[in-house]
């Protein structure tokens, strides 16, 4: 069976049009650069995104304009966060069916309100109806951790590198408690390990990946303890501390919950929440740490869904 | 560079079937009753569960819960947005309800809230097997209804949704919906393969921007194209009617448009057509501009001519 490794990686917070199609070109063109891979080596394509995010139908189909399609490639989309769709590439050359694999994700997260979009994404029989935001969701996941003691305001406001004054955005969390929403773009080269040691000195091996998910029903489980982080963290063979953890979470209090998930010596900060692309960007920029000789083990973390709901664990070696 | 935007909206109902569990549940709020899933754990849970989490079967025991409950978990919404319960700030919360071991998520109209506090259901006026018979919960206690006759089912529940965005144009898009509005039609040329693509993008064989400007004409040659004769709702136009593929002279790609003033019998692949325009004092950045294509009278086009567009 294939090792896989991360070669390459790039990124873009800037703001996108409704198709996204023209602010993908440089940044796969960056991450193929980065990787010193031509476009026509790489072997399968897999993207994810959504088109509730900007209203537009079938965007995955226009983004494939972005890779040039002619002649004909392999290419696959998820609907999640496209650290999924890293997961699927990372499938696929684990099998053998691929030797390299390119990754993007897109999101133009601005083009409606973020807030009531990700309503829809929750039962749709008794919660969706009622169009609680994701905010307030992760407002009633703050507060029961802060009830059960696991840490304070305090220490929420010192994740954004603040203090816990002014006044509640949604009560307990304040606006440095809630990631800003961006649009995104960020693209992952892998290759299967042989390859990889001749594309860089310095490959991110994947040694470690699982994904986990918790029920939908928001009272159906224990939203102070993540069970599905924990499971995956467990899958992906985290065994201790790494020397470092990109962690993908849009609010200060998640960042806690998942800290005790994936313990490290250090954490890279979370920018922006640029959906579909931010949990790839997190796994890119472990990698980046890997891959400069700055850490020699590192965790990338994604979430989807509302509530850290599902989680996604990626382990890097040098 | 700011380019064009425009606002638009989307707009569904989504009927969902119910089934058997979810189908009782509903009906029970129509008739100001909850009814919660007990599971093979004797745990009942609230909003029910269709499966068994523990055995994995199906779940039939509906048992009767009250409508008051315990705050578990609170937060507060002082800005509420289209489609929530309530129009002035109020509590969103998880409330455990009496006879419930889990806690379901809705609205309390309260100047206040606390975890521990006990709400009970303020009921709609009028009951449609719906979550949203649930009007909101509001500060104190009451009473389990009386236990009724078995419930019928409620099948399908009605959801409206309503999203709305910001569309905004590429470059090229701009360029081209800008070059419409002065009655011209605009390609753009892609440096690898040279072809020019109408409207302008992003080449989709070598994923390249595209680059050169270059005006078409208005006229050109139908490729391919079908008569339309199914009625649709929106539909502007009484069927049978056409649409084209029409590769303009100067592009390498065709665009989509309607072929009127000809019986759709009489189109043919190859027939030379020319843009009608809409009169000038309603041009805007639309391609809304070109009302439509008509035949010029030219002779065909060969077919070696559109081929590669087939």
């Amino acid at each position: 069976m294939n090792t896989v490794a991360v070669v390459g990686f790039a990124h873009a917070d800037t703001s996108l049009t409704t198709s996204g199609v023209e602010t993908l070109v440089p940044v796969i063109t960056a991450a193929l650069a980065d990787a010193g891979l031509g476009r026509r080596e790489v072997d399968f394509w897999c993207s994810g995104s959504s088109d509730y995010l900007a209203g537009r139908a079938f965007s995955f189909v226009s983004a494939v304009d972005a890779i040039g399609a002619v002649p004909p490639i392999a290419e696959s989309h998820v609907e999640m966060d496209a650290a999924w769709a890293l997961y699927e590439a990372y499938l696929k050359i684990l099998a053998g069916e691929a030797e390299t694999a390119l990754v993007y994700g897109f999101g133009k997260g601005t083009a409606g309100d973020l807030d009531r979009v990700l309503s829809l994404q929750l039962d749709p029989y008794t919660v969706a109806p009622l169009w609680p935001g994701a905010v307030s969701i992760a407002a009633l996941q703050a507060r029961l951790a802060l009830d059960a003691g696991l840490f304070t305001e305090d220490d929420m406001a010192r994740v954004a590198g603040r203090r816990a004054e002014g006044p509640y955005l949604s009560c307990p969390l304040r606006e440095h408690d809630v990631a800003r929403v961006a649009d995104g773009v960020a693209a992952v080269v892998l290759a299967a390990n042989d390859r990889a040691r001749g594309l860089r000195e310095r490959p991110a091996r994947i040694s470690g990946f699982a994904h986990r998910v918790d029920p939908q029903g928001l009272g159906e489980r224990d939203l102070t303890t993540v069970p599905s982080a924990v499971a995956a963290a467990r899958d992906a063979g985290v065994d201790g501390a790494v020397d470092v953890a990109a962690l993908h979470a849009p609010f200060t209090h998640q960042e806690l919950l998942l800290r005790e998930v994936v313990r490290a010596g250090s954490y890279l900060p979370f920018g922006a929440n640029a959906m579909f692309s931010a949990g790839l960007s997190r796994i890119g920029a472990a990698a980046g740490e890997v891959m400069s000789g700055r850490a020699r083990t590192a965790v990338g973390h994604a979430t989807s869904g509302p509530a850290l709901q599902q989680n996604l664990v990626c382990v890097l070696e040098a | 560079m700011d380019t064009l935007a425009a606002p638009l909206t989307i707009a569904f109902d989504y009927t969902r079937s119910l089934g058997p569990v979810l189908g009782r549940f509903m009906a029970g709020l129509r008739e100001r009753r909850v009814l919660g899933a007990r599971t093979s754990d004797g745990r009942v849970h609230v909003p029910p569960l269709e499966y068994d989490p523990v055995t994995h079967e199906p779940v039939t025991d509906l048992v009767e819960v009250s409508p008051t409950g315990t705050v578990v978990s609170w937060t507060w919404n002082p800005r509420p947005v289209e489609g929530q319960p309530l129009d002035r700030p109020f509590g969103w919360a998880l409330i455990r309800l009496d006879g419930a071991d889990t806690p379901l998520l809705h609205a309390v109209d309260a100047d206040e809230l606390h975890t521990g506090m006990r709400v009970r259901i303020r009921w709609a006026a009028e009951g449609r097997g719906h979550i949203r018979d649930i009007e909101c919960f509001e500060p104190g206690e009451t009473g389990i209804s009386e236990i009724a006759e078995d419930l019928e089912p409620v099948e399908i529940m009605t959801t409206p949704i309503r999203l709305h965005y910001q569309h905004t144009t590429s470059a090229e898009e701009d360029r081209y919906l800008r070059a419409l509005e002065q009655g011209r039609i605009i390609g753009q040329r892609c440096p690898a393969c040279r072809k020019v693509y109408v409207p302008p993008r992003v080449c989709p064989a070598d994923g390249v921007a595209p680059d050169e400007v270059v005006e078409v004409a208005d006229r050109g040659m139908v490729t391919t194209f079908c008569v339309v004769n199914v009625p649709f709702a929106g539909q502007r136009l009484t069927p049978p009617y056409v649409v084209a593929q029409v590769l303009l002279d100067g592009a390498d790609i065709p665009i989509s448009h309607l072929i009127l003033g000809v019986e759709a019998g009489d189109v043919r692949m190859g027939m030379r057509v020319a843009a009608v325009w809409r009169d000038r004092s309603r041009w805007s950045t639309t391609p809304e501009n070109i009302d439509h294509f008509e035949p010029t009278g030219e002779p065909d086009a060969p077919y070696e001519s559109y081929a590669e567009h087939l």
